[in-house]
């Protein structure tokens, strides 16, 4: 991590990078960006919490609201402020903008001597987010690495992916569920993102970090971001990383996870689980997804479309003959050693991005930095393991 | 080899009628432009409600509405499904005896002499009790009412000739699909959703209120294997949580599929404790 004298200067003197917008102009930003051919989208109040929606004025956002989380428990709200970012997040990451949640894939069409098959590709839309997190673009960075690497490149996510336009907003406050600090993800935003906004009172201090952010940011014009503004956002950003009062410790990962494969927790924890899937949707990395063919009744078309599945879904256990993992004990445990262990192994960093939507989302309130202690002390071994008991 | 387009016997669809409010019976006319395919696909050999050109049996697909709650009616369900290939109930009622299965844990009689001023004629079984247990049942459509979109897409596999797909995931899977606030986590309110089985589209979070099960268990060893929903985690949290008295947390779980398992197990557990 770098010095905050280093990154104060960083903030203040890159003049075409970084600029002041004076909260009350936040308009001009929502206006170039729509003449620049983007639909605009940030969050706005509905049903007790924040969601993406397509907007047009800056009075559509939840300016005065703050939301407080904890386990199984979301509420908004009113300040009575000006303050325009103060929700940290609702249910959705940018999850939802890139890999849809019901993608149409392909069509087979009954042809006269066979089938024909054409590709239903998303419509290429030019989408500029406002309001997204530190976490949320480190889930969207792992995402990429899973939608978009070298051995495969995800057509239908590359045309979403490609017209995504991201006004992140650095946290300067933390709800109790965070845990963006012990993750090395937040709470500012590092990378992936074409502006960054940080709220300092009734300004807001804006960051470039790529090509089409500078060159929006230049056509505003703004006045250059002061030494003492950029100061007081890095007194802001670290306060905000310091009051975290959750943390993951992920120093023994993986090993220590795969090691406690038959630990007595994973019964608890089971016990008080769903298996809703709630965790994994909300989730800004969960990518697993299943198909569903939609046929016709005139037998001459059929259309094919992927869905969010979930590993604490029935059928994704599923193998020919037999579910692997029948019981809600597997499926805790098959989340929490993806996410956390196996994560590591198959992507190169950890599928958790401390969030902590899964904690607040999940209607019994499991929270995964009070399971993993748990599961890394040690506990009573049964005396015989699951494998002995199926005979492998 | 399958016959050309144009020598293919359309399927003879029947539908029956047992104890039931007709509600589903009617999502079947609520298909309008589809009905028009359904029609073009299917012979629809006998649909009182709809047509009163009645024919007789065999059928290749029947869909039964409604429980049963008479002697007549049990005899009456057998001689279904002797003449039928494919059975397959519809809603709550056939599927798991519905709303009045409530009357499983009191006493008809009582309420025959409260209600008719000649109870004498009333000639009812004291228990209102699902398809399945009476007759082997193919495929079960839940919900009070069923999904029109889900009976479609049913019948539509059967006339292609493929398995029809009925998935026994939680409602909270297609809500978050859907992008819904999550009730229970947002407002406080006892959401259903994480205990009961996919297939409405998750509608009532969609408007901002609770599911109230009527698409039944999810899951369960009911169709196929499957784990049955931890309704105590659920029941549990209501109570702790949420605040619901026991009396409460009884009548969350002994609503229109009440006399399922494990809704019923759930609910008598908290009765004990009202
Ligand atoms: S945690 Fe489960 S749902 Fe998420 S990516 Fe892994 S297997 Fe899929
Ligand atoms: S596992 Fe939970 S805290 Fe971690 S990124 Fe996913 S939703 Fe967020
Ligand atoms: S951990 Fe919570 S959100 Fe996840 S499946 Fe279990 S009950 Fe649902
Ligand atoms: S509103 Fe109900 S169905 Fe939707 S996610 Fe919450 S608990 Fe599940
Ligand atoms: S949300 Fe629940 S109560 Fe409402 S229609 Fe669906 S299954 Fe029925």
């Amino acid at each position: 991590m770098l010095e905050r004298d280093e990154r104060i200067r960083i903030m203040a003197t890159a003049s075409e990078t970084c600029a002041v917008l004076p909260s009350a102009d936040l308009q001009w930003l929502l206006d170039a960006l729509s003449a620049k051919g983007y639909r605009v989208v940030g969050p706005i109040v509905r049903e007790g919490s924040v969601v993406w929606e397509t907007i047009s004025s800056v009075s559509e956002l939840p300016i005065g609201w703050r939301d407080q989380q904890e386990p199984g428990r979301y509420r908004l709200e009113q300040t009575g402020s000006q303050e325009i970012f103060g929700v940290v997040h609702g249910p959705q990451s940018l999850k939802p903008f890139i890999f849809a949640p019901r993608e149409p894939l392909f069509q087979i069409k009954r042809s006269k001597d066979g089938f024909t098959t054409s590709p239903t590709l998303p419509q290429s839309e030019k989408v500029a987010v406002i309001g997204a997190r530190a976490c949320d673009l480190a889930g969207l960075v792992i995402q990429d690495r899973i939608f978009l690497n070298d051995t495969y490149r995800d057509p239908y996510y590359a045309t979403r992916r490609d017209g995504l336009f991201v006004v992140a907003v650095n946290c300067t406050r933390s709800l109790q569920t965070c845990f963006c600090a012990s993750m090395e993800t937040g709470p500012r935003a590092k990378r992936g993102f074409d502006l960054a906004l940080t709220e300092v009172d009734d300004r807001l201090l804006v960051e470039a970090g790529s090509e089409a952010g500078r060159d929006l940011l230049s056509n505003l014009s703004l006045s250059t971001g002061s030494e003492q503004l950029s100061a007081e956002a890095v007194t802001r950003i670290d306060a905000c990383a310091g009051g975290q009062v959750r943390r993951l410790d992920h120093s023994r990962l993986p090993q220590a996870l795969y090691d406690a494969h038959e630990h007595p927790r994973w019964d608890e924890v089971a016990g008080r689980c769903l298996a809703c899937t709630n965790c994994t949707m909300v989730c800004p990395t969960c990518f697993c997804h299943t198909v569903e063919e939609t046929l016709d009744l005139s037998r001459q078309q059929t259309a094919h479309a992927r869905l969010w599945d979930s590993c604490f879904a029935q059928e994704h256990g599923y193998i020919h003959g037999k579910n692997i993992r029948p019981t809600i004990k597997d499926r805790y445990r098959m989340w929490l050693t993806h996410k956390l262990a196996s994560w590591i192994d198959q992507f190169g960093t950890s599928g958790c991005v401390g969030c902590g939507r899964c904690i607040t989302w999940c209607p019994v309130g499991i929270d995964l930095t009070e399971e993993l202690p748990a599961l890394l002390t040690p506990g009573t071994q049964p005396s015989i393991t699951s494998q002995q008991l199926e005979g492998t | 080899m399958s016959k050309p387009e144009a020598q293919r016997e359309r399927p003879r669809l029947a539908v029956f009628k047992f104890a039931s409010c007709d509600g589903c019976q009617l999502s079947i006319l609520n298909l309008e432009e589809d009905l028009l395919a359904v029609g073009e696909a299917l012979d629809l050999a006998y649909f009182p409600e709809a047509s009163s050109d009645m024919k007789p049996g065999p059928y290749d697909i029947a869909l039964v509405e409604g429980s049963i709650t008479t002697a007549e009616d049990a005899h009456r369900i057998l001689a279904v499904r002797q003449q039928t290939k494919v059975l397959i109930t519809i809603g709550a009622c056939a599927t798991a005896g519905g709303i009045q299965a409530l009357r499983n844990w009191a006493d008809v009689e009582a309420f025959k002499q409260a209600v008719y001023p000649s109870p004498e004629y009333i000639q009812s079984l004291s228990t209102s009790t699902p398809i399945s247990e009476h007759v082997h049942v193919d495929f079960e459509l839940w919900g009070c009412p069923i999904d029109k979109n889900q009976l479609l897409r049913v019948i539509t596999d059967l006339v292609v000739g493929v398995q029809p797909r009925l998935p026994g995931d939680s409602v909270c899977l297609e809500c978050k699909r859907r992008g819904n606030v999550c009730v229970l986590v947002a407002k406080g309110i006892p959401c259903l959703g994480p205990v009961t089985r996919t297939g409405c589209g998750a509608i009532c979070p969609g408007m901002g209120r609770d599911c109230y099960g009527c698409f039944g268990p999810s899951e369960g060893e009911r169709k196929g294997p499957g784990l049955p929903p931890n309704t105590v985690s659920l029941a549990t949290r209501f109570h702790r949580e949420l605040q619901l008295i026991p009396v409460e947390v009884m009548r969350r779980f002994r609503g229109i599929n009440g006399s399922v398992s494990p809704f019923r197990t759930e609910s008598e557990a908290w009765e004990k404790k009202t």
